[in-house]
């Protein structure tokens, strides 16, 4: 069997992990419909439905030791990370045997240990500088690291959005922002939020590149999603990928999402990312039925051994509200140094506090044409200058590398 | 050793914290090149370099979700407010982000957030306010307000240690007026320890920042008079060391709390509920108060004397409190 070429392979192990990723996340949906239906589920039920590909194609193409933050559709996300359906099922039910142990619900977890999962909180646009830290910090500590996080199109309007990209993008920190237009905020379209075709255009302000992928191609997904990771890593800054989705439910599962024109929603459902993955493994004979149906029994058997977890796990107790405010020595603060801690201890550390401006400024500035080029830390001239040609572009399955801005020297002295 | 300003005692904290310990790192507006608008971080970026002691554009949302996130590295990231005031642009994450962490899914966040706080020189509505009492209602931060050099520096090291984040309020009308001697060798803080400043059978007064100094003018003219007042300095506003409140107040049996935070939901009627609640048979009068006024700061030199606590209000007080 020859698989197809891409410009970042995939194998078939790797290629039946995409689909048991995004089948699982789907029937783990349907399974906790299946459960506020019976009032098992506290409180409100977010769907990814439609939007597997996208969440799991851009997990899939991260390390072990990279981070993500997940936002409520990115089940698929935390599934790729290592968490079990029980994990989120719990969250949902409340349950005690939760993550969160009942403190928090939804994908509101994580685990800064092993998984490298930071928990997202509800204000949309707050974990873009959060994982731009964590990039800056993995960085500091000589860690190779990228750091991951999704937002929707409506959350791409917060000033939180726009202060973390911005700082991200200054400090050329190594993460990478999903941004899924499911084409509706709750209840209003993309049109009604911002003037823009392609929310991938915001990287343009930020002076970084941005991509545009079908969203429902998981393998399209994670060719653009691994070229961007790649680029984070190597140290070339942040990159902003728009993965062009639908949510193919309400916003919750209170709304029967009535404002939705009914053909849009048919246009989508024929571009539903998992048939459209079956046939593209089918076409290229990754697969057979036995493989099919193998992952299938599989996916079966989990759920049902979780959801028996979970449904045996009681609520919690009643006392646990009042523990857990302040951390008093429950947890150790540990930070991974991967590299020699006397690089960032004076003398090694000690440098010149003064700034290079290589750009004075005006508009017809003789030193150089682009009047974004500013006050800059030492080296760190070149930058905004190199980055005003990168802009919006598809990088679909297999294209070429993005022209990419010179920009390894556009740093401060010993940051690396 | 010379005497030191408050200011100086920030900067040696910062400074001996970062040699002792290569996961503290700095962030901030301008804290690099220009060493910070106050100079509290003067000649770190010198010491420490570029990743250490980092310059931020204008984005506070963005460097406390930075620090979140370098604090979720295990590092202790120490955030600067330009002026606590602007600390408003990032009230979500520090009250839903920092705040919460830890509870709701064991995320501890050991970081700090300190900036100059406070009224007493003609900042206006905007370079003035005394934002304690947003935080201390919010579960999960610690708030600090120390009124000396050596508090100043001991508290910021405590809470540069501590896994959890601390807010230290500073105030800058006292940045450069205390001054003192400090040990030479490390030493901290305890965060939720009240100090007494003056011993006194008569009164108690529960005050910190730098209504401490305006306390103590009082308290030497109150004796003066016979009156024999106990100056308590809170330091630590959350969590507030309760019991040294009560066990003055069982000594003097009344209680005067004086703060430079405005009067409707300053921390004073926390205290007096505290009071009530513990030792309300110890109470041998009512407890008053003596704070600014409900309005914002205001800038025009008689306006803000006028909007402020003077050590006559805090007299005046006390002899009513002592009649009783
Ligand atoms: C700052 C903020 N404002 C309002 C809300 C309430 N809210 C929750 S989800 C949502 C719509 C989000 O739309 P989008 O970002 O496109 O994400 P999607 O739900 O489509 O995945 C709104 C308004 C919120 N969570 N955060
Ligand atoms: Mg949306």
């Amino acid at each position: 069997m020859t698989l197809p070429e891409m410009k970042y392979p995939l194998s078939r192990d790797q290629l039946l992990d995409l689909y048991y990723f995004m089948k699982l996340t789907r029937e783990l949906d349907e399974q906790l419909v299946r459960l506020f239906r019976q009032n098992k589920v506290v409180g409100g039920l977010y769907s990814s439905i439609g939007q597997e590909a996208s969440a799991v194609g851009t997990a899939y193409t991260l390390e072990k030791r990279d981070w993500i933050a997940p936002m409520i559709r990115n089940v698929g996300g935390l599934l790729v990370k290592g968490f079990r359906p029980r994990d989120i099922l719990m969250q949902y039910m409340a349950r005690s045997g939760a993550p969160t142990g009942g403190k928090d619900g939804t994908s509101h977890f994580g685990d800064l240990q092993d998984r490298h999962v930071v928990s997202p909180i509800s204000m949309l646009g707050d974990l873009i500088p959060v994982m731009t830290g964590v990039a800056m910090g993995g960085r500091y500590l000589g860690q190779k690291i990228v750091t991951m996080t999704w937002i929707g199109d409506g959350g791409t309007s917060t000033g939180a959005f726009h202060e973390g990209m911005n700082l991200a993008a200054a400090q050329h920190a190594p993460f990478v922002c999903v941004v899924e237009n499911n084409q509706w905020a709750y209840s209003t379209p993309v049109a009604r939020q911002v003037p823009l075709k392609n929310l991938a255009d915001r990287a343009r302000a930020y002076g970084i590149p941005g991509y545009v992928v079908d969203g429902n191609d998981v393998i399209a997904v994670y060719q653009a999603t691994k070229e961007a990771v790649e680029l984070a890593r190597r140290g070339e800054g942040p990159v902003l990928v728009e993965s062009k989705t639908m949510r193919m439910k309400g916003h919750a599962q209170h709304d029967p999402a009535g404002y939705v024109p009914p053909e849009m929603f048919e246009y989508w459902k024929a571009r539903d990312p998992l048939a459209l993955y079956e046939k593209w493994l089918t076409e290229n004979k990754v697969w057979d039925k036995k493989a099919k149906d193998e992952i299938e029994a599989r996916i079966e058997r989990e759920l049902k051994e979780d959801i028996e977890i979970a449904e045996a796990s009681p609520l919690p107790n009643a006392e646990e509200a009042e523990r857990g405010v302040y951390c008093e020595g429950c947890h150790t603060i540990e930070a991974h140094w991967e590299r020699p801690i006397a690089e960032v201890q004076p003398p090694k550390a000690s440098v010149q506090p003064v700034w290079t401006v290589p750009d004075f400024g005006a508009l017809n500035n003789a030193r150089g044409s682009a009047p974004a080029a500013a006050a800059s830390a030492p080296d760190d001239g070149a930058r905004a200058e190199a980055h005003s040609n990168s802009s919006a572009k598809s990088a679909p399955a297999g294209s070429g590398a993005p022209k990419r801005p010179a920009r390894a020297e556009a740093r401060p002295k010993g940051r690396r | 050793m010379a005497p030191v300003t408050m200011v100086e005692a920030i900067r040696e904290a910062l400074d001996e914290e970062m040699q002792r310990d290569p996961s503290v790192v700095l962030i901030g507006e301008d804290i690099g090149v220009y060493g910070g608008a106050f100079k509290a971080t003067e000649g770190l970026l010198a010491k420490y370099g570029w990743e250490r002691v980092i310059d931020t554009p204008i984005s506070e949302t963005a460097i406390i979700g930075a620090a979140v996130g370098m604090s979720y590295q295990g590092l202790r990231p120490v955030a600067e407010m330009q002026f606590i005031d602007f600390i408003a642009c990032c009230f979500n994450q520090m009250v839903n982000f920092v705040a919460k962490s830890h509870y709701r899914w064991g995320g501890p966040v050991p970081m700090v957030v300190r900036g100059p706080c406070g009224g007493g020189v003609h900042g206006g509505p905007f370079h003035s306010q005394n934002p304690e009492m947003w935080f201390v209602h919010t579960p999960g931060l610690k708030v600090v307000y120390p009124s000396t050099a050596y508090d100043a520096k001991g508290l910021l090291k405590s809470a540069i240690r501590d896994n959890n984040p601390v807010l230290c309020l500073e105030h800058k009308f006292l940045y450069r007026r205390v001054k003192e001697e400090l040990p030479a060798e490390d030493y901290t803080v305890p965060i939720g320890k009240l100090a007494v400043r003056r011993p006194g059978r008569d009164l108690t007064i529960a005050t910190y920042g730098a209504m401490t100094l305006h306390s103590l003018d009082a308290a030497e003219e109150l004796a003066k008079e016979g009156i024999e007042a106990e100056v308590l300095d809170l330091r630590t506003l959350m969590p507030l060391d309760r019991q040294g409140i009560i066990d003055s107040v069982r000594k003097t049996n009344k209680l005067l709390v004086v703060h430079e935070d405005v009067r409707s939901g300053g921390i004073a009627g926390e205290i007096a509920a505290t009071v009530n609640e513990q030792a309300f048979e110890d109470l041998d009068g009512p407890i008053l108060r003596v704070t600014s006024l409900d309005t914002p700061v205001p800038f025009s030199p008689p306006l803000e004397e006028r909007f402020l606590p003077q050590v006559a209000d805090i007299t005046r007080a006390a002899r009513e409190l002592a009649r009783y």
